[in-house]
């Protein structure tokens, strides 16, 4: 039975957070499937990943190291990707929906006309049959995610192309090792077997990586806004509860998109899911995009002019009245009554 | 004075970011006709990146490739408003029902008819799909080099074109050599204004299509003015397998599509009046969610 694959994306040494919670969805399907999980890990001084990466439940961790193989670069990574996977052909291949994934995905899905769903929210395995050919397909992998502006939720299914590709995002599923002292074996490969010095074309003249400063994932409390916080001034506002309650600000697509908040502060489905303590949501309609990446909150109040407003229903409390008003409100009787 | 053949590609695409009340119909469909077709905003982020390069470059070419129906002509139009030289629709029900890789078949099918080309340039993604997909494919299906999240074309030299990048984490600069492609952020520079000379010029810019609809004879003035004359490729237009166009060139099917039907959880309703404003804080400090 051939394996569920994971791409690993390698920074300093570190296996990347995505990739830790692909391994985790991976042994999920692995099992699922009875198949093993396996995982590729491409770049320089790659000594230490398989601690990081065979407590997830590898069965076979494949490692190209060279030096030129850090920093990502497309062409190298997709043709060692590329030609692995014409040798192992994987059942299913999951990458991060990350930069790199997003560069390496498609082109990888385009030189082995296999398809590849993006950004996807769950996924899961399941039977397909189709009425055209009369033809039952078992265990395809369910490649789930939102679609068209959010209103619909699609199923996109595989059932001829091998493997069959998804990407997901960061922070979308959980991370979870599997044993510590779990036997997998390491491949070194020869890298020279697999690319060409030619594909190395691309000089990286600099590179200026960070953690980002803002950490709206880790916070326990995440004040959010959308559209209809309306200006800078208002947003303010939750800047100054965020402080006052210990959390971070968050904000919707609309909100990024009109330069209300910046990029880093985006959620939903194309920006980061957050799984705070409180989630409070401030003139934000709640398009399904956005509550794919909120909607595990574990208390949701949600403040909005229109009493209609869809994140209302997931939302424990609903404060029917506007932004401006009402926070300066939360501010003043929480001072009053957290001593 | 070196000059660059550019190529910009370009989609038309329902404005999801305004999805109104009424973008749905009962059987949970989608009612296109309601949503407005716009330019993909960051194809247009692409096309500044095109026109920069040929004002420091004028001798350049700048056309737009846009893949759709009949109406994405306005794409073109949009595009000669601004600046492009020129445009091609490729359009044709062969395409219909193309997943992203099926659409870059077609699209690097019709690449291919397009002469030496030295750069292409396009949006990261279109707000339709978000998939970020077919610049990148359409890189592999040209045997090209790709270069994704690219915020500023920083130089081009001969034979060269050094970028910034930018990532989720952090910025890039990269030296890369031509012939490539460039998908570009929606962080970068935005779009020129269309110019009122052009759009004087080119609003009278028709595919042979649109002509015939309008039962118009553009034809003195195409003699004239060929440069009026919007290409209209169909699939007879360019080489192509049929078992890789449309549904069947492409891998992905969509299994199922629901609509999103909220489950109402147990809300407490209240309005910004002080005290029960106050009664929720204190409840939410009671339970140590806060505080």
């Amino acid at each position: 039975m051939s394996s569920v694959f994971v791409y690993c994306e390698i920074e300093d040494g570190q296996v990347a957070d995505v990739s830790q919670e692909l391994l985790t969805k991976g042994r999920t399907l692995a099992n699922e499937l009875k198949c093993k999980l396996e995982a590729i890990a491409i770049g320089s001084k790659l000594d230490k990943v398989g601690d990081q990466i065979i407590p997830y439940g590898v069965d076979t961790l494949y490692i190209a190291d060279d030096e030129r193989l850090f920093p990502y670069q497309t062409l190298p990574h997709t043709s060692i990707v590329v030609n692995l996977f014409k040798e192992q052909k994987p059942q299913i291949a999951l990458m991060g929906a990350s930069s790199i994934g997003r560069d390496l995905g498609p082109r990888v899905s385009s030189a082995l006309h296999s398809g590849l769903t993006a950004d996807c929210t769950s996924l899961v395995i399941g039977d397909h049959y189709d009425k055209k050919q009369d033809k039952n397909y078992e265990n395809l992998l369910y490649q789930i995610r939102p679609a068209f502006g959010g209103n619909i939720i699609a199923t996109i299914i595989n059932p001829d192309c091998r493997p069959q590709m998804a990407t997901v995002r960061e922070g979308v599923m959980k991370k979870e090792i599997l044993d510590p002292k779990y036997k997998g074996k390491v491949v070194k490969l020869d890298v020279a077997k697999y690319v060409n010095d030619e594909d190395f074309v691309v000089e990286i003249i600099e590179r200026h990586m960070e953690k980002s400063k803002v950490n709206v994932k880790g916070a326990p409390i995440v004040v959010a806004g959308g559209y209809g916080v309306g200006s800078k001034e208002n947003f303010k506002l939750l800047y100054d509860l965020a402080e006052v309650l210990g959390g971070e600000v968050g904000a919707s697509r609309a909100a990024v998109d009109s330069g209300l908040a910046g990029h880093e502060r985006q959620i939903g489905q194309t920006g980061i899911t957050v799984r705070p303590k409180l989630y409070i949501a401030c003139g934000i309609s709640g398009q399904i995009q956005h509550r794919a990446g909120m909607e595990e909150s574990a208390q949701i109040i949600a403040i909005n002019t229109d009493p209609e407003a869809p994140i209302n229903a997931i939302a424990d409390y609903v404060i029917t009245g506007d932004v401006a008003e009402v926070i300066p409100k939360m501010i003043k009787y929480y001072k009053k009554n957290s001593k | 004075m070196k000059a660059y053949n550019i190529i910009v590609l370009a989609k038309q695409v329902p404005d999801t970011r305004n999805v109104g009340k009424d973008a749905m119909k009962a059987d949970g469909t989608i009612n296109r006709a309601v949503l407005p077709a716009i330019f993909n905003p960051e194809d247009l982020n692409a096309l500044e990146q095109a026109l920069r390069i040929k004002d420091q470059f004028p001798e350049s070419k700048i056309n737009i490739l846009t893949m759709g129906p009949g109406r994405a002509a306005d794409i073109i139009r949009e595009g000669l408003y601004r600046g492009a030289d020129g445009g091609i629709l490729l359009t044709d029900r062969a395409f219909a029902g193309s997943d992203t890789l099926a659409t870059s078949y077609a699209i690097g099918q019709a690449l291919k008819k397009m002469g030496k080309i030295d750069m292409i340039i396009a949006g990261r993604q279109a707000i339709d799909g978000d998939t970020a997909q077919v610049g990148p494919q359409v890189a592999e299906k040209l045997g090209m080099l790709q270069i994704t999240y690219v915020e500023e074309v920083l130089e081009v030299t001969d034979k060269t074109v050094t970028v910034k990048r930018r990532l989720e984490n952090g910025v890039e600069t990269a030296k890369c050599p031509m012939p490539l492609v460039m998908t570009v952020n929606g962080s970068a520079p935005d779009c020129r204004a269309r110019n009122a000379k052009r759009i004087m010029k080119f609003k009278k810019a028709r595919t042979v299509t649109e002509l015939q609809k309008e039962n118009e004879d553009y034809t003195a003035l195409y003699n004239e003015h060929p440069d009026l004359m919007i290409q209209e490729w169909t699939v007879n237009d360019i080489e192509t397998d049929a078992s890789q166009l449309g549904l069947t060139g492409s891998p992905t099917k969509v299994k199922t599509v629901e609509n999103v039907v909220l489950q109402a959880k147990d809300s407490k309703v209240i309005s910004a009046a002080d005290d029960e404003i106050e009664a929720m804080m204190v409840e939410l400090i009671k339970s140590h969610t806060i505080g």
